[in-house]
């Protein structure tokens, strides 16, 4: 397939080892057996769980997250849903209402305007609206595509959508081991909470502990230290960041402390102002567009609550406002990684 | 039925004072079908209204000083003053709270089924809703999932003609909800008076009786009238949409004083208990209505309780 030449299996980057539990000898999994084992033992774990989505039983298993799921669970946990993504988003609604805990996965993020009304006209409001009668435990679950012309359709990056909903959590992993640990946070929370899971991560390698943990909801992490520029990345725009930082490093002598944030929304505010009084600069990388969006959100924060620390205009590196092309020349043109971080760290650097 | 009539009545006589700041979707006419299907359901049932939800929520065992502070959005509301006439809850008697989105709490209660069912529990799900609803395609995709997973869900279809001021014959082909056609092993189906509240108890009863057998959905149709407007009350409704001599022979077939006569005609009830019934329910809905009046509005410190559980 060519989405194997677009990028190839890696370990993770050497992330700084207080956020690499485990340490450099630990246990190494793809990003996709982390899903998967999160998910696994979070059913043998508790029986309120299960597993709905359009082909979670089915051979490719939403990329390998819920392969093979359905024969140590069983069918009636794990189970294939008609292709009625508004009504058994409600059926997940309604599910957690009757004392059940549904994982619904969605194999492209653009399936997600379907289940629109379930997941913020009733899951998000449910709690609030009842005064607190009623909670809706669920997580919905998505993965962003991209490469091998998957057109406008099948890889939009709609976490600015769902950033903009009181009452839903929103999480984007960036490594393997948050993978597992937000997931099983993310079943365990009493509030309905949204995962939009990447592609581009799915092809990673990183430390893993085999026994079941939890990453708390709303509070990032440091990826590296530096004094010069704030990086806030999104996703798999984590790893392209770091490697940003480190080529930078050694070409410019400019030092970008790299945060991840792992969750949107409840967001890790304190981290980013921290880090951002101490560089006095800050650039926002995000999978998704750049108008309204999650990068947007973030740089209105730091301008809101940390404007005394600036010391040069925000940088916001993100995808073009337009839907993406399909063709190849197009699609790369289309994207931002690695080249276009390091430019905007020295934009915002030398600002 | 009398005391949803009751209480309907009150609100109404009582909305052109504008102490109940919510917009209400009065149940009037409709009475029969709430009062007879929940009479087959036990505590730990569901179900599921809609925003005219008031029926529904009294008849499963709603509290009724809760609902009238709902109204009045006070603190001591059902949804402590958050959710207003059309977002009811009580989830002591099943009552898991409402969507006013039409065809919202479709999924929602076939979900709820769906979580009986895993769970084991004898228990089943009821969602009320209306023709209106029936234009969705969650009614649809519901009903579809439901069958194929043999769910303990019983939908409820109040089909009063119309969906605010829209009538059936500019949404929908002929008689193209009633699934004629479904096979009764998938799904039971029964198309009734609804303004008979015998009927709908007897056909509620055969769909309960499936579903805890595990036999799976029903859908039950029941044929009804709006008396009033689609929203707030008799003052307010809008005219000139439908034709008057179809209201006066609606209110002709009205549930609730032809089962009082055919109760009293029949020897089944006396006037006098008739006269205690009335007393009865009227002084409830006094100390309701005083009980809301009287009770605490939310603060503006309240305004960011609640957002997320835990």
């Amino acid at each position: 397939m060519p989405w194997s030449r677009i990028k190839p299996d890696t370990n993770e980057p050497d992330f700084l080892s207080d956020a690499m539990p485990g340490g450099p000898d630990g246990r190494r999994i793809t990003y996709a057996e982390a899903v998967n084992e999160a998910l696994s033992q979070a059913l043998a774990l508790d029986p309120r769980v299960f597993v709905m989505g359009q082909g979670v039983d089915d051979p490719s298993g939403m990329f390998g997250a819920t392969r093979g799921l359905h024969l140590r669970h069983g069918r009636e946990r794990v189970f294939d849903t008609p292709l009625a993504e508004t009504a058994l988003s409600g059926v997940a609604v309604g599910a957690a209402l009757g004392g059940m805990r549904p994982v619904y996965f969605h194999n492209r993020p653009d399936f997600l305007l379907l289940a629109m009304d379930q997941l913020v006209n009733h899951a998000a409001k449910w709690h609030y609206m009842f005064g607190g009668a009623a909670c809706v435990p669920l997580v919905f679950w998505a993965c962003i595509g991209r490469g091998w012309g998957s057109a406008a359709q099948h890889s939009q990056a709609l976490q600015g959508l769902f950033n903009h909903v009181p009452g839903l959590k929103l999480v984007m992993p960036a490594t393997c081991f948050d993978a597992k640990g937000l997931m099983l946070a993310a079943i365990a929370d009493d509030n309905p909470v949204l995962i939009i899971d990447h592609r581009m991560n799915f092809r990673q390698r990183g430390i893993v502990p085999e026994t079941p943990y939890t990453v708390p909801l709303g509070r990032g992490v440091v990826r590296r230290r530096g004094r010069d520029v704030t990086v806030v990345a999104v996703s798999h725009l984590l790893a392209e960041a770091f490697a940003a930082a480190q080529e930078l490093a050694a070409e410019e002598g400019v030092e970008a402390e790299i945060i991840d944030p792992r969750t949107l929304r409840p967001l890790d505010e304190e981290l980013i102002l921290a880090s951002v009084a101490r560089t006095g600069r800050l650039v926002v990388a995000d999978t998704g567009w750049k108008t309204g969006g999650v990068a947007a959100e973030i740089a209105a924060m730091v301008a809101e609550k940390g404007f005394d620390s600036l010391r040069a205009p925000v940088v916001r590196v993100c995808n073009p406002d337009l839907p993406t092309p399909s063709g190849y020349t197009l699609e790369r043109a289309y994207y931002v990684g690695k080249d276009e971080i390091k430019a905007g760290i020295l934009k915002a650097a030398r600002g | 039925m009398l005391r949803i009539r009751r209480v309907q009545e009150r609100i109404e006589s009582e909305y052109m004072g504008d102490e109940m700041k919510t917009p209400v979707h009065l149940y009037i006419g409709q009475e029969a079908i709430a009062s007879g299907v929940c009479a087959v359901l036990r505590d730990e049932d569901a179900v599921n209204g809609n925003h005219r939800g008031h029926g529904h929520y009294l008849a499963k065992g709603g509290d009724l000083k809760a609902m009238i502070a709902e109204l009045f959005c006070r603190s001591t509301g059902c949804s402590k003053g958050f959710g207003g006439s059309m977002h009811l809850v009580d989830t002591a008697h099943g009552n898991m709270g409402t969507s006013a989105i039409v065809g919202g709490g479709i999924p929602i209660g076939t979900g709820q089924a769906l979580a009986f069912q895993m769970r084991r529990l004898d228990r089943v799900s009821v969602v009320f809703f209306g023709d209106g609803a029936a234009d969705e395609g969650t009614f649809y995709e519901s009903v579809n999932f439901a069958m194929l997973k043999r769910l303990p869900v019983v939908y409820v279809m109040e089909n009063n003609g119309w969906a605010v001021c829209s009538s059936t014959a500019s949404r929908q082909c002929a008689e193209n909800v009633f699934h004629r056609g479904a096979d009764p092993e998938l799904l039971f189906t029964a198309r009734i008076d609804g303004n008979d509240p015998e009927l709908v108890r007897a056909a509620a009863e055969k769909a309960v009786a499936r579903a805890r057998a595990g036999l799976g959905p029903s859908f039950i149709e029941c044929a009804t009238y709006r008396i009033l407007g689609h929203a707030g009350c008799l003052q307010q409704d809008p005219k000139g949409y439908r034709d008057p001599a179809e209201v006066e022979a609606w209110r002709e077939r009205c549930p609730v004083r032809t089962y009082r006569d055919r109760l009293l005609e029949g020897g089944l009830l006396d006037p006098s208990a008739l006269d205690r019934m009335e007393a009865e329910i009227a002084a409830e809905i006094d100390a309701a209505f005083a009980f809301a009046r009287t009770s605490p509005l939310p603060t503006a410190d309240d305004l960011h309780t609640n957002l997320f559980r835990g």
